[in-house]
């Protein structure tokens, strides 16, 4: 599905683009330049818009701590020195960090164990079974762990698993499967089965031709589902809010919530360590950003 | 690894041209009626854990007892939900959740409708453009709120600087204080939660908006449609399958929308600025039997939307036949 969506995409383009081409005909030149001139101009206008919550996060994390409550756009000097002394032991920025990278791949690695064998089994054989599968997939999809958040948290609870980062990648890996499911079962289907056919002629078994000819067939889509994983257990907030209570196992987002309730709020710091969450995560995002539509709305919008 | 092996006897022996004949025998149809397992198990063994066993333990919990300390005392009955229904705060929490999401949604749909418009025409750099589109779908929502309230600071924060400067905001006053008051608390929060889903919905208009074949406005032109009609009886009808399933999306995801209204006000003042997930959450740190109740009520409404969506994806399938 996802691979449609692209190609799709291109052949929307291609219209467009000939669309265009017919209407500048010599008749009305000046007219469309003026009509491109003011569209581009409110693109920028709200790309800038959507940009600038992020240029005050930056701005803030440059603030020197006795500018902060001043009511100027800039401070009078950027105090660069905050980027180090957030690292400071006092915040414990650097320790979240680690919890938040062994949570997000610990999550990616899961999910791609998981559900690899599950896309792979559901595109290529019918068997009793695989709709009821699949809608289950589908339930999955739709549901968060907000909504189940009291049990999640009961649950853990009971196991004694609460403050692991065990459990966080438990549930982030779960939460974010079906994605994943939904997307590799789209690109392992638009593989044609007789290339693993052939490549079991040539002496493969069948694992060994999903393995050598499909997989990396369908890497777009394993990068897909991979990264989307691992954004989303970055980002994730709730569940995490819920089982972290010591600062040991406690990812980032659970850090920057605690900063919150102190009586002093060391802003600076604060959108520091946010702004170095986000910008990787906004660059790699950008990569994907179209096949997750697809994968995001699988099944229905084909 | 055996279990794999055996799968594979299973696919290879489907793989061959000409199958041949086999005795249907009881242990073969067992066999293959378990060939599945070693390929789904995994995904179904971890479903299994993160969310069918949280319901399970969720109507339990919604039906037994606790101290204030969460200690189990004994069976409740329906006394939980008794004293949810009793609650003098749900039924204004009902109507703002209702509020919420249909403010949301309805904000975020219809701009997200004009967003996708502009983005799908052509000028130069509109790679870049829908890039700079993505950072509030791509960063941390809890991020976003907390940048939101910064800049919301009532003597401080940006926002008010420049509503100052329009001559808008009187510093120290209560107008300043726009996360103070519910009401205002409540307009910006809505903001945010439409800022945030923007993206998710530009990008899947534009998705369907990319799919409509342009032949299709070339013939209408031809026809003397004027852009208005085309855009009514071309791009709406045929945009609908993209529009309702980002509808279904954000209704589930504003629903169940939980660090927005967290990081900018935490339900406050009082519990004037809770939503249903919101107070859930907020009930869970000392009536966590009552805050069971209240995640069943919000699953059931939940269950509803997915049964709604499900049907409404055979419908859409039905409709592209």
């Amino acid at each position: 599905m996802a691979a449609e969506t692209v190609s799709t995409d291109r052949a929307g383009e291609r219209g467009a683009a000939v669309r265009r081409a017919s209407k500048r005909g010599p008749a009305r030149p000046s007219r469309t330049s003026l009509k491109t001139v003011i569209i581009a101009a409110a693109a920028y206008l709200i790309a800038v818009i959507f940009l600038l919550p992020y240029l005050e996060m930056l701005i803030t994390a440059l603030r020197p701590q006795q500018e902060l409550l001043e009511r100027n756009y800039l401070p009078h000097h950027f105090a660069w020195s905050n980027l180090i002394n957030m690292w400071g032991s006092g915040f414990g920025i650097t320790n979240s960090l680690r919890v938040s990278l062994e949570l997000a791949i610990g999550a990616t690695i899961l999910v791609l164990l998981v559900a690899t064998p599950a896309a792979y089994y559901t595109a290529r054989r019918s068997f009793r079974g695989r709709g009821l599968f699949l809608l289950i997939v589908l339930i999955t999809q739709m549901l968060q762990p907000t909504a189940l958040i009291v049990g999640i948290y009961k649950e853990f609870l009971s196991f004694h698993l609460l403050n692991s980062v065990f459990s966080l990648i438990l549930v982030n890996a779960g939460f974010n499967m079906a994605f994943a499911v939904w997307i590799l079962n789209a690109y392992f289907r638009s593989i044609p089965v007789e290339l693993e056919e052939a490549a079991m002629v040539d002496g493969n078994s069948h694992f060994g031709a999903m393995l050598r000819i499909t997989f990396p067939l369908a890497m777009p889509g394993v990068v897909t589902a991979l990264i989307f994983t691992f954004i989303a257990a970055w980002n994730e907030f709730i569940a995490a809010l819920t089982l972290t209570t010591g600062s040991s196992a406690m990812p980032l987002t659970v850090l920057l919530d605690s900063f919150i309730g102190q009586y002093t709020v060391d802003w600076q710091h604060l959108f520091g360590a946010s702004l170095i969450a986000t910008i990787p995560v906004v660059i790699l995002f950008a990569f994907i950003e179209r096949r997750v539509v697809g994968g995001l709305t699988a099944g229905s919008v084909k | 690894m055996s279990n794999v092996a055996s799968v594979e006897e299973a696919a290879s022996e489907q793989a061959v041209p000409t199958p041949p004949p086999r005795r249907q025998g009881r242990g073969s149809r067992i066999r293959r009626g378990l060939a599945p397992v070693p390929w789904l198990a995994p995904a179904v063994i971890l479903i299994a854990v993160v969310v069918i066993w949280p319901i399970v333990t969720m109507v339990q919990t919604s039906l037994q007892r606790y101290s204030s300390l969460g200690i189990l005392i004994g069976s409740a009955g329906t006394q939980n939900f008794t004293a949810l229904f009793g609650d003098p705060n749900l039924s204004s929490i009902l109507v703002r959740t209702v509020l919420w999401v249909v403010a949301v949604v309805g904000i975020t749909m219809l701009v997200s409708l004009a967003l996708a418009q502009l983005f799908n025409q052509h000028f130069p750099g509109r790679r870049v453009t829908r890039w700079a589109l993505i950072a509030p779908w791509a960063a941390s929502v809890m991020m976003t709120a907390l940048i939101f309230r910064w800049m919301l600071q009532p003597d401080s924060g940006v926002i008010n600087i420049f509503l100052h400067q329009l001559g808008l905001v009187q510093y120290n006053s209560a107008g300043s204080s726009w996360l103070g008051r519910p009401d205002s608390a409540m307009a910006w929060m809505i903001g945010v939660a439409v800022f945030v889903s923007l993206p998710f919905t530009t990008y899947t208009l534009l998705a369907g908006l990319q799919a409509i074949p342009g032949e299709l406005f070339e013939a209408a032109r031809v026809d003397g449609a004027s852009r208005w009609q085309s855009y009514r009886s071309i791009t709406l009808p045929l945009l609908r399958p993209a529009f309702l399933v980002a509808l279904v999306i954000n209704v589930m995801n504003v629903f169940n929308s939980f660090p927005i209204i967290w990081e900018m006000t935490r339900g406050g003042p009082g519990y004037e600025t809770n939503t249903t997930t919101v107070f859930m959450y907020n009930l869970k740190q000392s009536f966590i039997g009552e805050s069971a109740a209240m995640s069943i009520v919000n699953f059931v409404i939940i269950i509803v939307v997915i049964i709604f969506f499900l049907r409404l994806n055979n419908w859409n399938r039905q409709e592209a036949r």
